[in-house]
């Protein structure tokens, strides 16, 4: 297999976008064209991560209709959906497009519209993930399965509301360092937990899990550009070398799996990265986590190898994960409050770990990165997708 | 000195009890007092609300108009008995809530405007409203419509509020809800919030009202600006 680098990469801004989700796919492909520098011509093909735009923006075969808005013709395009995960799956594909030989310049775009259905219908939408008859059918959402992992985990392991609090409140100050981002707005842990004005300020979503535990819903596109490392040199930018790549799925329905705390497939999936990286988690100069709600963000730093087990909670209390920490995680809002438009977050991740390595980052940057490393969580950890990307040499 | 024909267009007033101030923490740490706004105030509301009556995001367009023309008839003594409230972040307004009392025992929710968002100071302020009809204004029943979506989760479902199909609202089209002593009773504990007296030096600090900065304003709105300046 040919190494592969990251040539380009783009966001557009988070939050509800005043565009179709055409234009805003369109807006970051570009915007991941222009940043590499190259004709499009060039692009042989093209794979669009999305779950919702057939049933919310009315617009099915979406890579299709991506390639005619952005006049891409004849290039060979795919959809991918994944469910959340569907972001880096499709970085998944690019990559294995490229260095399987078969193609030389490869778009990889991500995008959702979500906001342009009511909140109602976007967690029904979301609710898709889960398994039709043993969970569905129930009533279960996405943050309900959420709740209830919190709920075992701070039995397990004395995570507390504090801990779930924390972890946003270090999201949303990242965020504001990040011009992309849905939410710019700090939080502070007395009016989210600690006054009595608190119940209403942040109020139950699904017990333990509150209002501000619960990334927003958003719309958002993200772009990569993917080439071959030896032709990296007819680009523009740094090439950031895609250098592990793991996938691994688990049981759809939760209550099937013998420990619902324990997330085999991110277990697994970083553990295959690492391993094609020749890397450890120790290796790693900072994280991208797939924080949809708070305890995932805890959960994941131990399930990926970070920190021993029971000990992420412990982690973020020292400040080991804020962006001057040893290892930060989220350093662009993470889901939480950069914003989680589902198709686009997997590409996202990799755009601000691009951007990390290329010294781009801007006010959020961390000092000196060698290694970023990328969980793009799909379902409730049914599919998920680890990337660990790398400074060339 | 008003005229025999401006006396007749100015409408009789009930006795209204005044909403006593309070203050509220917000999420991001800074502090809302919740107070009455005064005829004097009515100006600098209208300069906020103004820019908002052609935004077309989330009713904003809507609620800006009508609110805008509400307040204008209160100041100019053409409703009958309304209030306003207000949430004021040092001194930059937050919010504007309002409404009247159709008799004594009715009241009559009119808008709530947010214009600092993602805190729930929307929320905080139309407990605030209910507050003020059923505990301070003494009323039996609110009757209320909502003009969007957001408004009808909060409102319609949160409490939950009545259906009360039978009471044309005046706001219009859509048949009214009611918000009951008992319905506020029961949510009080979860929806209600604040703490009073407030201390003199918050209190001070929400006087005078100051417009927050358009440009501010419309981007927390979630509007790009080039449409707007």
């Amino acid at each position: 297999m040919r190494d592969v680098v990251i040539v380009g990469a783009a966001t557009t801004q988070f939050g509800r976008a005043q565009w179709s989700l055409l234009k805003l796919m369109a807006e970051a492909a570009h915007g991941a064209i222009t940043d590499a520098g190259i004709e499009r011509k060039k692009i042989d093909a093209v794979y669009v991560a999305n779950m919702g735009s057939a049933r919310n923006n009315r617009q099915a075969g979406i890579a299709s209709a991506l390639v005619d808005r952005m006049n891409l013709y004849p290039v060979a395009a795919d959809t991918i959906e994944n469910g959340p995960a569907s972001g880096a799956s499709a970085v998944k594909n690019g990559f294995l497009a490229v260095a399987s030989g078969m193609y030389d310049c490869v778009l990889v775009v991500g995008g959702e519209r979500m906001q342009e259905v009511n909140n109602f219908e976007a967690t029904e939408f979301v609710s898709y993930l889960s398994h039709r008859f043993a969970e569905y059918i129930y009533g279960i959402t996405l943050p309900a399965l959420a709740g209830m992992f919190a709920r075992l985990w701070m039995q397990k392991y004395g995570v507390t509301s504090e801990h779930l609090a924390m972890v946003a409140i270090k999201n949303h100050a990242n965020a504001l360092l990040n011009p992309a981002s849905h939410l710019k707005m700090p939080i502070a842990m007395e009016g989210l937990l600690h006054s009595p004005d608190s119940a209403m300020n942040n109020p139950f979503v699904a017990d333990p899990l509150r209002f501000f535990d619960c990334c927003p819903v958003s719309d958002g596109a993200a772009a990569v550009l993917l080439a071959p490392a030896d032709l990296a040199k007819n680009f523009k930018k740094t090439p950031i070398v895609i250098s592990g790549i793991g996938q691994a799925t688990d049981t759809q329905a939760v209550h099937e799996r013998p420990d619902p705390t324990v997330l085999t497939a991110v277990q697994t999936a970083s553990r295959k990265a690492f391993a094609m990286a020749k890397l450890e988690p120790k290796d790693i100069s900072l994280a991208e986590l797939h924080d949809a709600f708070t305890i995932l963000e805890i959960a994941q730093s131990e399930q990926v190898g970070f920190f021993p087990e029971g000990e992420g909670h412990l982690a973020l209390e020292r400040g080991v994960t804020q962006i001057t920490g040893k290892l930060p995680i989220n350093a662009s809002g993470g889901l939480k409050a950069k914003g989680h438009p589902v198709g686009a977050t997997g590409v996202s991740q990799i755009v601000e770990l691009a951007l990390q390595l290329r010294g781009e980052a801007g006010k959020r940057q961390v000092k000196n990165p060698r290694h970023g490393f990328a969980l793009n969580f799909g379902g409730f950890g049914n599919n998920v997708v680890a990337t660990i990307l790398s400074k060339g040499a | 000195m008003m005229d025999h024909l401006e006396a007749m267009l100015r409408p009789p007033k009930l006795d209204m009890a005044p909403y006593p101030a309070k203050h509220i923490l917000l999420a991001n740490g800074e502090t809302m007092v919740v107070r009455s706004a005064s005829l004097d105030e009515v100006d600098v509301l209208l300069d906020a609300i103004d820019p908002l009556r052609t935004l077309d995001r989330d009713f904003y367009d809507v609620v800006g108009a009508r609110l805008y023309a509400e307040l204008l008839g209160w100041k100019r003594h053409r409703v009958r008995n309304e209030y306003c409230l207000v949430g004021v972040i040092d001194g930059e307004l937050a919010g504007i809530v309002n409404g009247r009392m159709f008799d004594e025992k009715h009241g009559i929710s009119y808008h709530t405007l947010t214009l600092k968002r993602g805190l729930r100071i929307g929320a905080h302020l139309f407990a605030s409203k209910m507050e003020h009809h059923i505990e301070y204004l003494g009323q039996d029943e609110v009757w209320i419509v909502a003009e969007s979506p957001i408004g009808h989760r909060r409102w319609m479902i949160e409490y939950p509020l009545q259906q009360k199909f039978s009471i044309q609202h005046e706001l219009g089209g859509a048949p009214s809800w009611v918000l009951t002593r008992e319905t506020y009773f029961k949510a009080k504990s979860r929806l209600v919030s604040g703490a009073r007296p407030v201390p003199a030096h918050l209190l001070e600090k929400s006087y005078p009202i100051r417009k927050p900065d358009l440009r501010t304003m419309l981007i927390q709105i979630g509007e790009t600006l080039e449409a707007k300046l």
